[in-house]
């Protein structure tokens, strides 16, 4: 089943959303005017605006906006003319006050992410959004963390709240190939009818593309990407890059391959601090399942407190943190270098004696 | 002695039980639950309690009335029976996230609202914070507040997932209401990982550029050790970070870090949130009995 009679796949560019962790959260309205206008021309079909963590995501822990969101998604709005505009909600940090508030401005789809394990705390925010009018889907965050029968039966449980698409979401990057897949499948025979699947795929492991491929054979028909890869950890799936396998693999998306490549190049990248490349740290978070978005604060943290990233990431794998969990990484980075501290202090002491 | 019963005999009426048994303040003799196959109604019975599935309308009916309530059951119940302890002249304390009353988080205002009929406990990671907030606000202004409470999966239940916005708005307002920031703002997380997380929470305040930052520390660990009187599992796990302006800010900030492991009554000593709260009503029980005997004694 095809998404629409035009389109085998609906592509959502989310690198106004997910680059603003890149970003650092400092987006202002004119890279989004120009960034919206750039893909709205390329035929994108769907582009999210938003904190990188969501609706009421500017905050010590994730990080203060530079420019209210609400200003940023109005002004995509109003640049974009074929595309839908996607905002970001996670319950727990946003509320039902944001959906309605992102509703006026004229969003139109409002994606609400849990972790993969939580589903049920979404429901409340899936019946307004229908009830509204809004489009909807849902990010089932970390899916690498479970088993596909056991995702398959979280998204249940949003697709019966009103979610029209659920999103199997790999925010560490730590899906390898037939992890994709296997999720997918899980979901669509679920699913059947009653909601669409998709996929939100990261590069810390240099699969990204392949995942989102594997994906929409094994049946999802909505895919995630960012131009120039800009998002968090090593980045997501490189749009233009899709935009350029997906013709070649006959599969319709909708999107302009050359107008893509050029909006990467001319648009998005000078809008970007530095590119997303697949370096230390976002390997070790494909590799120990961390939340890609911790990336920045981990070398913010391994900066002040003198400790390595890389320590401080692999700490976060072991203690199974999940998105949103941003606060621990100061904690942990605070305790390694105390330990750190001691250890000398300790070799000292066994030197003199 | 102050009489008692609790409203609602399910995991949190069952945990504070065994706090309220243990206080030499109150005198707890009813729990009423609607569900005459609850663990927690058989649980009140083999402590020697009268314990009944038929609810308040039962538990109004007694020849003798308790002088403390304390409700455990939902918001959406508390709304009806609040007005209905306060026609019978009992004062109410309340677990749930109604908001009848004013907000009571014991370091910051125990005393404040103690002869009101109606106090509210706010929420689990209020009363994990708010003394946070206080201890950092009686030091030096406060213009914005920001909490992160991560709990483990296990240990919300239905009623906090099906509102969990109640949980951020309730928290946010009295973050500032009660903590003392001029703007409040709560997060709440839940990690399925196991063997289950303890509680943890972190919060964040701003303070001014100048701040007096071996003050803001001593008070921070003197409310701590007041909030372990009452919740012995309260703890800070990493000494408080201090963070000067960043470029474009005007105040620097300040990050706590605590840890609640509950003392396992009923619930699991993971459960810090739900312990907490349980701790906290005892608490201010307390606190309110100790009133009404200053009242008799008058």
């Amino acid at each position: 089943m095809p998404f629409s009679s035009d389109l085998d796949v609906r592509v959502t560019d989310t690198s106004l959303r997910d680059g603003s962790h890149a970003k650092r959260h400092q987006f202002t309205e004119q890279n989004v005017r120009d960034i919206v206008r750039a893909l709205d021309d390329a035929g994108m079909p769907v582009i999210e605006v938003t904190h990188g963590d969501g609706l009421g995501g500017s905050s010590y822990n994730y990080g203060k906006s530079l420019v209210d969101e609400r200003v940023l998604m109005k002004a995509a709005v109003q640049e974009a003319d074929q595309a839908k505009i996607a905002a970001l909600m996670l319950p727990g940090l946003g509320t039902k006050d944001d959906i309605k508030a992102i509703h006026e401005i004229g969003v139109s789809i409002v994606r609400v992410a849990t972790h993969c394990t939580e589903a049920d705390i979404s429901e409340q925010h899936f019946a307004l959004a229908r009830d509204i009018g809004l489009e909807t889907a849902g990010f089932l965050m970390m899916a690498h963390s479970i088993s596909p029968e056991l995702l398959a039966k979280q998204a249940r449980i949003m697709a019966d709240a009103g979610c029209q698409c659920v999103y199997v979401v790999d925010s560490a990057g730590a899906m390898i190939l037939e992890d994709a897949s296997e999720r997918v499948e899980a979901l669509v025979s679920e699913l059947g009818s009653d909601a669409q699947v998709g996929f939100h795929g990261h590069e810390n492991l240099s699969l990204s593309l392949a995942n989102t491929i594997a994906a929409i054979r094994a049946g999802a028909v909505q895919v995630d990407g960012s131009t120039r890869r800009f998002g968090a950890g090593s980045g997501n799936t490189s749009c233009e890059a899709l935009a350029a396998v997906a013709e070649r693999l006959g599969i319709k998306t909708g999107l302009d391959v050359l107008k893509m490549i050029d909006a990467a190049e001319d648009v998005v990248r000078p809008v970007m601090d530095e590119e997303c490349v697949l370096d230390r740290l976002s390997l070790i978070m494909g590799y120990a399942g961390v939340y890609s978005s911790f990336l920045k604060h981990a070398y913010r943290a391994s900066e002040r407190y003198g400790v390595p990233g890389a320590d401080i990431l692999m700490e976060c794998g072991n203690r199974k943190l999940v998105g949103g969990q941003e606060d621990q990484i100061i904690q942990i980075a605070a305790t390694l270098a105390k330990d750190a501290a001691k250890e000398v202090d300790d070799k000292a002491e066994t030197a003199s004696t | 002695m102050t009489t008692a019963a609790i409203v609602g005999s399910g995991n949190i009426g069952t945990d504070l039980m065994y706090k309220l048994l243990r206080s030499s303040e109150i005198d707890l003799q009813w729990v009423v639950g609607v569900d005459p196959e609850s663990e927690g109604l058989k649980r009140a019975r083999s402590e020697g309690l009268e314990a009944s599935p038929e609810g308040v309308d039962w538990l109004l009916n007694q020849s003798e009335l308790p002088d403390i309530v304390f409700e455990a059951t939902s918001a959406y119940v508390h709304v009806r029976n609040a007005p209905r302890y306060r026609e019978h002249g009992i004062r109410a304390v309340d677990l749930t996230p109604a908001a009848r009353g004013p907000f009571v988080v014991p370091p910051a205002n125990l005393t404040e609202h103690i002869a009101e009929m109606n106090v509210n406990m706010v929420t689990c990671g209020g009363q994990a914070t708010i003394p946070m907030v206080y201890a950092v606000s009686s030091v030096v202004p406060v213009d914005y507040a920001e909490i992160v409470a991560t709990v483990a999966s296990k240990s919300a239940g239905p009623g906090t997932r099906q509102n969990i916005d109640e949980f951020t708005r309730t928290t946010s307002r009295a973050v500032s209401e009660i903590g003392g920031s001029t703007e409040g703002k709560a997060i709440i997380i839940l990690n399925p990982a196991e063997p289950p997380l303890m509680m943890r929470d972190t919060i964040y305040c701003s303070i001014p550029a100048d701040a007096d930052t071996d003050a803001i520390a001593r008070s921070i660990h003197k409310v701590a050790a007041e909030v372990a009187t009452y919740v012995p599992g309260y703890r800070l796990i990493a000494e408080p970070q201090f963070d000067r302006p960043q470029a474009g800010e005007t105040t620097g900030r300040v990050a706590i870090f605590v840890e609640v492991e509950g003392a396992g009554d009923f619930l699991p000593p993971y459960a810090g949130n739900l312990d907490i709260m349980t701790a906290a009503a005892t608490k201010v029980g307390e606190e309110i009995a100790s009133s009404l005997k200053a009242k008799e004694a008058v």
